[in-house]
C-alpha cells in the first residue's frame, strides 16, 4: 500500500476536535516516557511524527480497516468544474497524548518468497520501519512491534463502502482512484454544504470520526487535486491556478510511469514546472503520449472523466391497493404477481436471493411480515413463491391490507448454471430447494449433516455440519512441488472401519448396577440396566480410550474400557468402565452403557 | 391346491393392472434369494412406504431395525433424509452398516406429524435415494399420503415404528405401507474363539401386499448394508447359503 504519511496533519485535525492538555505546535512532549528514557535509536527529529503517530494507531483501534493497517492514510482529492477561488489549508501540528503503552503497529504481506512491511504507522515509520523492508528484520530490531497481516481486498472494500456512503451523502459522483484516494466532483454541490473550505472541514471532520486519517485538496482538475493532496499542501487551490500550485511539485505528482519518471529525473527534469515549460512534440517522441496527457489533464486542457462508483438500490417491489384486500386467495395472487416481478429484477441485476421479507401494511398500521430463508441464491419465481405461500396463513389481514411489499434482504450473485457437470451421466439432484422448503417448515437449526472429528472419544467424534455444503472438488488444490503430494495413500478415515461402532449412542452414558466383572481387564457377566438384569453370555474388548489431555486437563489420567457384550437374548449393547482396573487415578471402575447395537 | 402357474399368471394380471399398465417397477433386491422370491415384486419396490418396527421395546431391537433401515438405504442410490426426534443416530455405527455420513442428511421433527409431514416433502422432491422416519403413531391416512407421495417416484419410503408406552404392536394398526416389518436381536454367529460375532437378526415379515409374511434369520448388514443368510454349519462358512454378491 502506498504510505504518503504526513500523519501530522491528520493527526492534528483529529486532535482539534477534542480538548487536549498537550500544547499545540510544538510536536514534542519533555515529560514522556521515551523521552526519559533517552532512546538512542530514535533520532531527535523525529520525535514529532512519533507524537502523531500515536495518535493514528489510537484511531487503529476503530472499526474501519483502512484504519486498522496503521499506516494507511486516505487521501480525498477533490476536483470541481469551473467556480471561483479560495484559499483552504489545515495545518497545526500538535502533539497527540503519546500512551505510556505505545507499540509500533505495521502489517505485514508476503511478497513472493519474503514477508516484507505493508505499511507502518507513523510511530513505526519514526523508527525508520518503512514498507519494503523484510518483517524479519523490523523484527530483530525493535521489541514488542505489533505486526498484524495486511488486508489490500479488505482495505479495497472498506474504500468502496467509503465511497459509496459518500455518493450517497455528500456529491453524486465519487470514484476511486488507486487503492487510497477518492475523487469528488464538486460540481454544484460544495454550496450545499457551505462552501468549499466549509465542505472540507466537514469531509475531514467526519472521516476522523471513522478512524480514517486524511488530507483533502480541492482544485479545478483531478490530476492537480490527486497532485496537491499526495505531495503539496493539502488545501483548496485557486480555480485556474493549478497550474502554479503544482508546479513546484515533483513529477511523480503526475501519476506517469515510474520509468519515464526515472528517465527525466536523469535527464534533470524533477518538477513539474520544468516539464510544463518544455515543449510537447519532442517528449511526445521521446516518452510518448501518456506523459503530456497526464500534464494536460492536470493542467485542465484535457478532460479526465472520471468513473464514479454507482450506490446498489436495494430491490423491493411493491403493490398499493385503491381498495384494501383481507382474503387468502387476493393476498396469493398479489404475492405470485410480486414474486415475479421480484425475479425479473433479479435477472436484471444477475443476483439470486438468499432472504426475502413480505411485508403486508394493514389498515391500522401494524405491519405483518413473512420471512423466508434460502440456502442456496435463488430467482426461481415457483420456488420463492411456494416458500412463502406456505406461510401465508401467518398474515392476520385484520381489516384489511393497504399494501404488499416484497423487499430483497439478501442477495447473492448468480450466474449462469452448468445443468449438467458430465455429459454421460445424470446430473445430481439439487436438495437445495427441498432443503428451503423444510427449513421454513421445521428451522433451519434442526437439519444437520454430520462430519467426522478425529477424537476416540464416542462423542466427540462426530460433528454437526450444515446441509448444504460446499462441493469436495472445490477443494484447495496443494503446490505441485508440494513435499505432501508424494504420500499417495488415501486419508484415513477418522471412524475405524473395524471397531464395531453402535447404531445409537446415548446422550450421556447410563450408570449400570449389580455388575458383576473381573478384573482387571474381562467383560462383566451380567449387569442390571433401567431395572433389567441381562446376563451376559459374549463379550468382546476391551477398546481403551484415553482421555484427551489437550482439552480438558481433569482427562489427564482417565481411561475407559469398552466393551461390546451380548446378552442371553441377543441383545448387544456397547459398555464402558472408567479405569483400567490398576491405577486408581485412572477412573473408579464404575460401568456405564454408552451406546447399543442392532 | 391351484396350479402354481395359474396363481402365477392371475398375480401378474393383477399387478398389470394395479400398475396402470406399467409392469416393471423399479425395486431393491436384497441380493438374497430365500427373501427376494418371497417379496412380490421380487425386492423392496422403491416407490412404495415399508415400515418397519422393532420386535420388543428394548433398545437393541430398536436398533436392530435401525441397522436394517440404515443398510437399505444405503443399498438405495442416492442421497437420504433420516427424520428423527432425538438426535442419538450414531454415524460411525450407521458409516459401517453402509451408510455413508456424506449421504445422509438428519431433520429433527418435533412431533409425529411433522415427522410425516417432512417425510411427504422429500418424497414429492424426487431427489433422494431413501426417507427414514421415525414415528410413534401413524395412521392409515398418514401411511396413504406417504404412500401416494412416494409412487411414481425412485425414492423408497421406510417409517419406523417405535414402540409407543402402551406395549401395543406398532405393526398391528391398519397401514397402507406395501411390506411391514418386525426386526428383533438374536445371539450372534457363535466363533470358535472367545468374542461377538457377526451379528445377527430375527427378520420377520408380517405382511406384504399381494403375497405372504415369512420369518428369517438373517446376518446383519455389513460396510456396503448387505444381509447374508446365516452359514449352515457352525465354524464353517457356507458359500451356496451366503448372499449373491451382485450389485442390489
Amino acid at each position: 500500500m502506498q504510505a504518503p504519511l504526513d500523519p501530522l496533519t491528520e493527526a492534528a485535525a483529529r486532535e482539534q476536535q477534542h480538548v487536549c492538555s498537550v500544547p499545540r505546535g510544538g510536536g514534542w512532549r519533555p515529560g514522556a516516557r521515551w523521552a526519559r528514557d533517552g532512546d538512542p535509536i530514535v533520532p531527535k527529529q523525529i520525535l514529532p511524527e512519533l507524537v502523531s503517530g500515536r495518535g493514528t494507531s489510537e484511531a487503529g483501534g476503530g472499526a474501519a480497516p483502512q484504519a486498522r493497517n496503521g499506516g494507511a492514510s486516505l487521501i480525498a482529492a477533490a476536483s470541481r468544474g469551473t467556480p471561483p477561488p479560495s484559499s483552504f489549508a489545515r495545518r497545526s501540528p500538535s502533539p497527540s497524548k503519546l500512551g505510556e503503552d505505545f507499540r509500533p503497529l505495521v502489517t505485514s504481506i508476503r511478497n513472493g518468497g519474503r514477508i516484507e512491511i505493508a505499511a507502518a504507522c507513523p510511530g513505526a515509520q519514526g523508527l525508520g520501519l518503512q514498507p519494503g523492508m523484510a518483517v524479519t528484520q523490523a523484527r530483530a530490531q525493535f521489541r514488542g512491534l505489533d505486526i498484524r497481516p495486511a488486508d489490500p481486498e479488505g482495505d479495497m472494500a472498506a474504500l468502496r463502502g467509503l465511497a459509496i456512503a459518500l455518493a450517497r451523502r455528500w456529491t453524486p459522483t465519487v470514484a476511486i482512484e488507486g487503492m487510497d484516494t477518492l475523487f469528488l466532483d464538486l460540481t454544484g454541490v460544495a454550496h450545499l454544504h457551505g462552501g468549499e473550505a466549509a465542505m472540507a472541514r466537514r469531509l475531514c471532520r467526519m472521516l476522523a470520526r471513522f478512524g480514517f486519517a486524511s488530507r483533502v485538496a480541492i482544485a479545478d482538475t483531478p490530476g492537480a487535486a490527486w497532485a496537491l493532496a499526495h505531495h503539496g499542501e493539502a488545501g483548496i487551490c485557486a480555480p485556474g491556478a493549478q497550474g502554479e500550485a503544482i508546479a513546484p511539485l515533483p513529477i511523480e505528482a503526475l501519476r506517469i510511469d515510474p520509468r519515464a519518471a526515472e528517465l527525466l529525473h536523469r535527464l534533470g527534469v524533477t518538477r513539474i514546472g520544468q516539464l510544463a515549460e518544455m515543449p510537447r512534440a519532442p517528449l511526445v517522441r521521446r516518452f510518448g503520449a501518456g506523459l503530456v496527457t497526464q500534464l494536460e489533464r492536470a493542467m485542465g486542457r484535457l478532460p479526465e472523466p472520471l468513473h464514479p462508483v454507482i450506490p446498489p438500490e436495494p430491490i423491493a417491489v411493491i403493490q398499493r391497493f385503491a381498495e384494501p384486500i383481507a382474503t387468502p386467495e387476493a393476498i396469493a395472487h398479489w404475492l405470485s404477481e410480486l414474486v415475479t416481478r421480484l425475479a425479473d429484477a433479479l435477472a436484471a441485476q444477475g443476483l439470486g436471493a438468499t432472504r426475502i421479507e413480505l411485508v403486508a401494511a394493514r389498515v391500522d398500521g401494524v405491519p405483518q411480515r413473512i420471512r423466508a430463508g434460502l440456502a442456496r441464491p435463488s430467482r426461481d419465481p415457483a420456488h420463492l413463491l411456494k416458500l412463502l405461500s406456505r406461510r401465508i396463513e401467518d398474515v392476520e389481514p385484520g381489516y384489511g391490507i393497504d399494501s404488499l411489499a416484497l423487499h430483497l434482504r439478501r442477495a447473492d450473485a448468480l450466474g449462469a448454471q452448468p445443468m449438467v457437470e458430465r455429459l454421460d451421466e445424470e446430473a445430481a439432484p439439487d436438495l437445495a430447494p427441498l432443503v428451503d422448503t423444510l427449513a421454513t417448515r421445521i428451522g433451519t437449526g434442526a437439519m444437520w449433516r454430520n462430519a467426522p472429528v478425529e477424537s476416540d472419544v464416542p462423542e466427540r467424534s462426530v460433528a454437526r455440519a450444515p446441509v448444504l455444503d460446499p462441493p469436495a472438488r472445490g477443494a484447495a488444490r496443494g503446490r505441485i512441488d508440494a513435499v505432501g503430494q508424494l504420500d499417495r495413500s488415501p486419508a484415513l478415515h477418522p471412524w475405524h472401519p473395524e471397531w464395531p461402532k453402535p447404531a445409537r449412542l446415548l446422550r450421556r452414558p447410563e450408570r449400570l448396577d449389580h455388575v458383576v466383572a473381573e478384573l482387571p481387564d474381562h467383560a462383566p457377566r451380567r449387569f442390571t440396566w433401567r431395572g433389567t438384569a441381562h446376563r451376559v453370555v459374549r463379550a468382546d474388548g476391551p477398546e481403551r480410550v484415553h482421555g484427551e489431555w489437550w482439552k480438558r486437563d481433569i482427562e489427564r489420567h482417565s481411561v475407559r474400557d469398552y466393551f461390546r457384550v451380548e446378552d442371553d437374548m441377543g441383545c448387544r449393547y456397547w459398555l464402558f468402565r472408567k479405569g483400567d482396573g490398576e491405577r486408581a487415578a485412572t477412573g473408579d471402575l464404575s460401568w456405564y452403557l454408552h451406546g447399543v447395537f442392532g | 391346491m391351484a396350479d402354481p402357474a395359474v396363481l402365477k399368471q392371475l398375480r401378474e394380471t393383477l399387478n398389470g393392472l394395479e400398475d396402470r399398465g406399467f409392469r416393471r417397477r423399479p425395486v431393491l433386491p436384497f441380493g438374497i434369494d430365500a427373501i427376494d422370491s418371497r417379496l412380490a415384486p421380487g425386492g423392496l419396490r422403491l416407490d412404495a412406504l415399508h415400515e418397519v418396527a422393532a420386535a420388543g421395546p428394548d433398545m437393541a431391537e430398536d436398533c436392530a431395525a435401525t441397522l436394517f433401515m440404515a443398510g437399505i438405504a444405503a443399498r438405495a442410490w442416492g442421497p437420504v433424509l433420516w427424520v428423527v426426534r432425538r438426535r442419538d443416530l450414531f454415524a460411525p455405527g450407521l458409516s459401517q452398516a453402509g451408510l455413508d455420513h456424506k449421504r445422509l442428511i438428519h431433520a429433527e421433527a418435533r412431533d409425529d406429524a411433522e415427522v410425516l409431514a417432512v417425510m411427504e416433502e422429500a418424497l414429492r422432491h424426487r431427489g433422494l435415494g431413501a426417507v427414514i422416519g421415525e414415528a410413534k403413531r401413524a395412521d392409515m391416512t398418514a401411511t396413504r399420503r406417504l404412500q401416494l407421495a412416494a409412487e411414481g417416484g425412485r425414492t423408497i419410503a421406510l417409517l419406523m415404528k417405535r414402540h409407543a408406552r402402551e406395549g401395543r404392536d406398532p405393526i398391528a394398526t391398519p397401514s397402507a405401507a406395501v411390506t411391514r416389518w418386525r426386526i428383533g436381536c438374536a445371539p450372534s454367529t457363535p466363533l470358535p474363539v472367545e468374542g461377538v460375532g457377526r451379528h445377527r437378526w430375527r427378520v420377520e415379515l408380517a405382511r406384504q401386499k399381494g403375497g405372504e409374511g415369512f420369518t428369517q434369520i438373517l446376518e446383519a448388514c455389513d460396510a456396503t448394508g448387505r444381509c447374508a443368510l446365516p452359514a449352515q454349519l457352525a465354524d464353517r462358512s457356507a458359500a451356496a447359503g451366503r448372499a449373491a454378491r451382485r450389485a442390489a
